[in-house]
């Protein structure tokens, strides 16, 4: 990848860099974290931060941009930061990421960015991720960056739908309301951020966060319209033909939750985690009865799976006072895709890990609630087409341990609704839409991406899709003015 | 926030509302429904559109105040304004002229009969309504309901109109008078519906029901909503909300009806004694000023 050299403030001689040990992240202390829903990671002081930018030797090839989808200038807004001027390090990440604060949170940075820092070759990688929330955080308290430095542009006249706010979405919006069209967001739930505010505990992402990123998009000129389910309240050709929407963004997620399909998975108290982590998070159930949303609180909860949602759920669980809440497993702990820090804080937290187990039954009492779980033990195989060994079942090792509540965390499929109402556009066997490298879908004006391209993948993969999908939107919009005219 | 339009009790306990929503208004078909919200820290609760106005962008909707939700939704009035409004929800009810279509409701069920029932009689069928309830004072819709069908018949508990006996002792009444339904949908509680399924299933007779199963999101993203029909596990707000009677497991249904009682009854007593609170307050003020 070309990149101009950033001017460099860093003063800090270059062999001595190396020496700089990676500023550790401040944290809640796990025993009081693990009763509270505060957030765990408290953000580098402004000197931890600096200390940290300093360590970076400005390569001459930055292979970090490469590991990130968006290709943040990084080593541009980590100059920036050593320079002590942080408003102008987070302008710089938002030329390439409107959602700093959130991705700087949640990214899986081991595998992306910092994985192929080359500081990381022989020493720690530069904490990217936790600059890059740094900067973020220092521009919300102090006076909207983004904001100020937005000038209105001349009206277009035309208007674009996003079906959907998270990340995919949101992205789409801050591009194009840029580009003069008139921009609204349609989410069928009652609050924005898709998986951010239904999924995402707010110890992992405080909600605050989302709502002003919101708020800005709004004041930018975005409309937001809640309660609002395209395909059901509107079909997209409605929106289209009625409404005059000139293009259409689909960015609708992967939210239909699998099942296991084993006997006793309709027990009471047994949860897919998207039902368990909703009634957590959307809807506040950690704070009941004080809001109306009852969730169950478990003695013994295991969770079934071993990616974020499964960490999420498990800490989740912990929070609201399980005596033990275990992490149930098939394949080894190597194989998790959760990312690292979520399994270490869980571990800190007090979180059980039993891998290589599986349940194949959930037994219950006469009032039809959960109380067991039989599983059996497995061992790995031969790698399967994900690349990774395959969990085959121990014979005999089957064994039945109590439990009163049942997450299964073992991914989602596909929301039908759009294919059902919209047949003009294609998906694929897996009930994804079906769309090229700029998002365009099968029906004319209509573009996608994010999870429901993607299948479950990560916020700053649909981000980047959506940033993608914008341009292509944008150049779509200016041919049919050209055609038209 | 979305307005009401209008609110008035119909039947102790039962409240109807008048809604403002004209996309809903416009969409909705009958067997759909919405999910709202009180207020900004409430539950969301499914509510069948037991009518509707699409030129005047209303939707009309009959609460029976059950627990903590329902009961505050039922404490509102004309002009107030409810948190949130989303729908139209669900697979419309698939509609054909079978011949003779009953439809059996118990209590606020008459309301999400109503709908089904206009239904049906406009696609050509004869419509017989079964109406059922403890009493006659909770008896709701009625007249609506004699507007839209070919005859009305009730049955309550406790013989204070009607025939004294269960919806099911009418169905059997109208086999012995000749009438053999070619159709039947049946909405209520679910232990009405079970004993309507299992006495049609010895019968014969294709028979619908509606699942109040609890709901959280209403889109198919959660699962709360999940039953047990011919033995596959299916999402109540998506795939229903009706579905075969003859192949639903009401128990199963039944015990996660029951999965938050105890929360939802500490949640109620929570709200009553704040409404208590309230009342009291107010009289005091009464007592003051006067
Ligand atoms: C519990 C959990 C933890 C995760 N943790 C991480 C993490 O740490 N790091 C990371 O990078 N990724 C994580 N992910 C994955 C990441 O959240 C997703 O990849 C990302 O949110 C996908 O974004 P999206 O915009 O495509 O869809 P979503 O975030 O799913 O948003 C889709 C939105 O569209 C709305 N919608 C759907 N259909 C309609 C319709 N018909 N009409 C109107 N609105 C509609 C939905 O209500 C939803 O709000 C996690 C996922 C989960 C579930
Ligand atoms: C598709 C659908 C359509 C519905 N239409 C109507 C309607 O038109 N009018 C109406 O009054 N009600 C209707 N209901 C039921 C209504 O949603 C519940 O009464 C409401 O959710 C109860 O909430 P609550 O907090 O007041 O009571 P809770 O305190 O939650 O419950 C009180 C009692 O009701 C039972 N219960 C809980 N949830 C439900 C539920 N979803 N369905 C039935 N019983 C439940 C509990 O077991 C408990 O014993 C419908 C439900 C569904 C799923
Ligand atoms: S957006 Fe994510 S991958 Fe990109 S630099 Fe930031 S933390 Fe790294
Ligand atoms: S790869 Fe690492 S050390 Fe090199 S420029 Fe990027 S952040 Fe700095
Ligand atoms: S209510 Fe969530 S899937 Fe049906």
């Amino acid at each position: 990848m070309k990149h101009e050299r950033p001017q460099s403030f860093n003063t800090v001689p270059m062999k001595e860099r190396l020496t700089i040990p990676r500023q550790a992240m401040p944290e809640q202390d796990a025993t009081v974290r693990s009763t509270n829903f505060l957030e765990v990671n408290l953000g580098l002081t402004p000197e931890q931060a600096v200390i940290e930018a300093q360590r970076c030797i400005e390569c001459k090839n930055p292979t970090c941009m490469e590991g990130c989808p968006v290709s943040i200038k990084i080593p541009d807004f980590i100059q920036l930061i050593c320079n002590q001027d942080f408003i102008g390090a987070a302008q710089k990440i938002k030329e390439d990421n409107s959602l700093p604060a959130i991705c700087g949170r949640v990214c899986p940075q081991e595998t992306q960015c910092e994985e192929v820092c080359v500081m990381g070759r022989r020493f720690e990688p530069v904490a990217i991720g936790r600059l890059e929330r740094f900067v973020a955080d220092y521009a919300m308290q102090h006076g909207n960056g983004s904001l100020e430095s937005f000038e209105k542009p001349a009206s277009t006249g035309q208007k674009v739908a996003i079906v959907g706010s998270g990340p995919a979405g949101l992205a789409v919006a801050s591009d194009l309301i840029k580009e003069g069209h008139e921009v609204t967001v349609f989410e069928a739930l009652h609050e924005f951020g898709g998986v951010l505010v239904y999924g995402i505990p707010e110890f992992r992402l405080p909600k605050e966060i989302l709502r002003q990123e919101v708020a800005t998009l709004e004041a930018k000129g975005v409309k937001f319209v809640k309660n609002f389910i395209v395909g059901r309240t509107m079909t997209i050709q409605e929106l289209m033909a009625e409404e005059g929407f000139d293009a259409v963004f689909l960015g609708l997620g992967a939210g239909l939750p699998r099942f296991m399909n084993i006997p006793g998975e309709n027990l009471n108290g047994v949860y897919s985690a998207n039902e368990f982590l909703t009634r957590s998070n959307l809807m506040r159930g950690y704070d009941f009865p004080e809001w109306d949303t009852p969730l169950y609180r478990a003695k013994h909860a295991i969770i079934v799976g071993g990616g974020n949602t499964a960490m999420d759920a498990v800490r989740t669980a912990k929070r609201l006072g399980a005596d033990e809440a275990t992490i149930v497993y098939r394949r080894s702990e190597e194989e998790m895709p959760a990312r690292n820090e979520e399994i270490h804080h869980a571990k800190e937290e007090g979180v059980k890990f039993m891998n290589l187990v599986n349940p194949i039954e959930f037994i219950s009492n006469e009032q039809g609630s959960v109380v067991a779980a039989k599983c059996l033990r497995m061992e790995l195989g031969e790698p399967d087409d994900s690349g990774r060994r395959r969990p085959i079942p121990m014979e005999g090792s089957e064994f039945i341990m109590d439990v009163d509540m049942v997450v299964i965390a073992v991914g989602n499929g596909s929301n039908p609704l759009i294919a059902q109402t919209t047949p003009e556009i294609q998906t694929n066997k897996w009930g994804n839409i079906v769309a090229d490298e700029d998002g365009r879908t099968s029906m004319e004006g209509v573009f996608a991406g994010g999870d429901i391209v993607s299948g479950g993948a990560t916020v700053i993969l649909a981000m980047g899709a959506g940033r993608k999908s914008a341009i292509a939107m944008n150049e779509y919009l200016k041919t049919k003015v050209r055609n038209s005219a | 926030m979305y307005k009401i339009i209008k609110a008035e009790f119909i039947a102790p306990n039962v409240k109807s509302f008048i809604l403002e929503a004209p996309h809903i208004a416009k969409k909705r078909q009958a067997g759909q429904f919405i999910i709202l919200r009180v207020h900004d820290k409430g539950e969301r609760i499914p509510i069948t559109i037991a009518d509707s106005n699409a030129k005047e962008g209303w939707i009309n909707i009959i609460v029976q105040g059950l627990g903590k939700t329902s009961a505050h939704l039922n404490t509102l009035e004309t002009g107030d304004h409810l948190q949130d409004l989303v729908g139209p929800l669900g697979l419309p009810t698939h509609i054909e002229n079978w011949g003779t279509l009953v439809c059996m409701s118990g209590g606020v069920g008459t309301a999400e009969a109503l709908p089904i029932a206009a239904a049906g009689k406009a696609a050509g069928n004869r419509v017989i309504s079964i109406i059922g309830a403890r009493n006659k004072e909770l008896i709701i819709a009625q007249e609506r309901m004699s507007e839209v069908v070919d005859e009305v018949r009730i049955s309550t508990d406790d013989g204070s109109a009607g025939r004294h006996g269960l919806v099911t002792d009418v169905l059997q009444d109208l086999m012995d008078e000749g009438i053999i339904p070619d159709m039947i949908v049946a909405i209520g509680p679910l232990p009405m519906m079970a004993a309507v399924s299992n006495q049609t299933k010895a019968l014969g007779i294709p028979t619908m029901v509606s699942l109040n199963a609890i709901m959280v999101d209403g889109t198919g993203m959660c699962g709360a909503c999940r039953a047990t029909v011919g033995g596959k596990t299916v999402f109540v707000c998506v795939d229903g909300p009706e579905f075969d009677g003859h192949q639903v497991d009401f128990k199963e249904l039944g015990s996660r009806q029951k999965m938050y009682k105890q929360q939802e009854e500490e949640s109620h007593k929570c709200f009553l004694e704040r409404q208590m609170k309230k009342m009291k307050a107010e009289q005091m003020k009464e007592e003051l000023v006067s």
